[in-house]
């Protein structure tokens, strides 16, 4: 997954502090929680960059997918094991007698499930990584057999 | 609710809702699951005889005429067949007195005859759920092979003893030759060398009786020992890994469930593949008192000549039931059985079907037939079919092939 050193290897490194921030790494860090968005980089914008703009949002693209906890399921390599669906703290809490003992779900407050053989994220909002209050969790990230799901 | 026939784990849980010709959403079916169902709609077979289409009347006809005037039929298959079906089987072998056979013979035939026996203690996969905290995976890949092992009984979900999450309360051990995506969960992964299985049993046998192991690395395997001895409830889950590393060692193994015995309380459910095979060697084993590998000429004799592999280079036909030989088998052994008179009953096509002088199409079971199957760990589940077909059931194919002999 892209790096936040990655994303600061392809800024102009000025530490202009036009972006409001002290150092293009912090920026860095910014873009990849997309908090900022390139736009916010005037620099960047300056034709000699072209080059590093281009790779720079090819880098980002995938994040732009996610969703607003920053999950990312890659369908191809997903086994639909159902690991991350059991694991999921959230899961087990709203869903005690389906996903937390191993069934499909019973409830419609769980946020993973497996559709076509394949997982799904349904309610984004329940995830203990929303909102101001969000905690690291990897429940699911950890479980997974395939790297099938990450959060960026 | 619906069965998923994709495996011996037998999903009772899927949910699936149709459209013309395709599925339009399936819920909690796993990716295998998923395929096994699509399977549905692609590369059916249609009745032939000699490679030319027929009526299913002429295939079932030419079948029994093929099979009654054989001088050593062998029959074939079963696995993935419900429990029904493979009742007229083994009684069809009687008639014919043929010899039968199924995937046990050179799969988990050794492991699943001493669990059925009652020579290696076993449970449910719901008392894994319910109380295991050690899981061992030995020669065996879930993840891929039975995808919602762990999930559904093994690692994940919380039992009624097993209340907290699994990083508290249970320990997942892989052993294998390569570290496979099931090891790269589990909480202890031991790499063994091709054919280590026998001497890291024995080094685990040793630490049990306090003396130190002569194999892999010494603090790792104490330290596993005691894993194993602190235990309150273990299942061992050994897969063809280990079932081919031992073949005639296997009771080094058995020896060592019995010392775990001795310092806990330890389960034995091989990963049995196909979704009815236990099925079938329970009731080979109620019929016979073996298995498998059966002739019923004059009698009940068993042995290994009556096995697939030996059968396929003696007898003059054979009729596979919804499994391919051809492309599971040996080389030479998939010839002589290409060779003989091969009369093949399968929803789909396969090399086998390609090959056979007979085909004879039938309903996929757990989908477009119902009946009754035995999940890996014994227990008994029935399903409905959920499309609706004019196809007969393997059952009624096999029961009409019998009316004609
Ligand atoms: S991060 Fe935690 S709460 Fe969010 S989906 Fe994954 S396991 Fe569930
Ligand atoms: S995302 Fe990973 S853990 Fe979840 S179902 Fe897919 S393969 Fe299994
Ligand atoms: S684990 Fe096996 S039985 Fe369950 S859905 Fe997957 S293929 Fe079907």
């Amino acid at each position: 997954m892209v790096s936040a050193m990655e994303i600061y290897q392809l800024l102009p490194q000025a530490a202009c502090k036009e972006c409001g921030y002290v150092s293009c790494m912090a920026l860095a860090v910014a873009l990849l929680s997309r908090e900022k968005k390139l736009e916010d980089c005037p620099s960047l914008f300056d034709p000699k960059y072209a080059d590093k703009l281009n790779k720079l949002k090819e880098l980002l693209a995938p994040l732009e997918q996610a969703s607003e906890t920053g999950l990312i399921i890659h369908d191809e390599k997903c086994f639909g094991c159902a690991n991350c669906v059991v694991a999921c703290p959230v899961n087990v809490a709203n869903d005690p007698t389906g996903s937390a003992i191993g069934l499909g779900p019973k409830s419609d407050k769980v946020i993973l499930v497996i559709e076509n053989g394949v997982v799904r994220c349904l309610n984004p909002n329940e995830c203990r990584r929303f909102g101001p209050n969000r905690i690291l969790c990897n429940a699911c990230t950890a479980t997974c057999p395939s790297k099938a799901i990450e959060f960026v | 609710m619906a069965v998923c026939t994709g495996c011996s784990l037998l999903c009772e849980d899927i949910e699936v809702a149709l459209k013309t010709g395709a599925i339009e959403k399936a819920k909690n079916l796993c990716r295998k699951g998923q395929g096994h169902f699509q399977a549905l709609f692609s590369d059916r077979t249609v009745p032939s005889v000699e490679g030319g289409e027929t009526s299913l009347d002429q295939a079932i006809e030419k079948a029994a005429n093929i099979l009654m005037n054989a001088k050593d039929p062998l029959l074939y298959g079963w696995s993935n067949s419900s429990l029904e079906a493979q009742k007229v089987g083994i009684e069809l072998a009687k008639k014919l007195e043929a010899k039968i056979d199924d995937t046990s013979s050179f799969c988990q035939g050794q492991l699943l005859e001493r669990v059925l026996k009652g020579e290696l203690p076993s449970c449910t996969l719901d008392d894994v759920r319910n109380f295991a905290d050690v899981s061992v995976f030995w020669g065996a890949d879930p993840s891929n092979s039975h995808p919602r092992h762990l999930s559904r009984f093994s690692y994940y979900p919380r039992g009624s003893k097993r209340q907290k999450g699994y990083e508290e309360e249970r320990n997942c051990v892989v052993i294998d030759v390569r570290k496979s995506s099931t090891a790269k969960l589990c909480s202890d992964y031991f790499r063994i060398p091709p054919g280590g299985d026998a001497e890291f049993a024995e080094a685990i046998i040793a630490i049990l009786d306090g003396k130190m192991p002569r194999f892999g690395d010494k603090k790792r395997m104490i330290g596993l020992a005691s894993i194993f001895k602190k235990a309150d409830f273990g299942a061992i889950f050994p897969g063809l890994g280990l079932v081919y590393s031992l073949v005639q060692k296997m009771e080094i193994f058995e020896n060592l469930v019995a010392r775990l015995n001795d310092v806990s309380n330890y389960k034995v459910v091989p990963m049995v593949g196909h979704y009815n095979m236990r099925g079938f060697n329970e009731l080979m084993l109620d019929e016979t008192g073996y298995i498998n590998q059966i002739s019923f000429k004059n009698g009940v004799h068993h042995g290994s000549e009556n096995s697939v592999t030996m059968a396929a280079k003696s007898s003059d036909a054979c009729l596979v039931v919804g499994s391919d030989p051809l492309s599971a088998l040996p080389f030479v052994i998939a010839r002589s059985l290409a060779k003989s008179q091969l009369v093949v009953i399968d929803p789909r096509r396969s090399l086998t079907t390609d090959a056979a002088k007979v085909v004879i199409p039938s309903a996929m079971s757990g989908l477009e037939s119902g009946g009754k199957a035995v999940r890996m760990d014994g227990v008994r589940i029935s399903f409905e079919p959920i499309f609706e077909s004019n196809l007969l059931s393997d059952e009624e194919i096999l029961t009409r092939i019998m009316e004609a002999i």
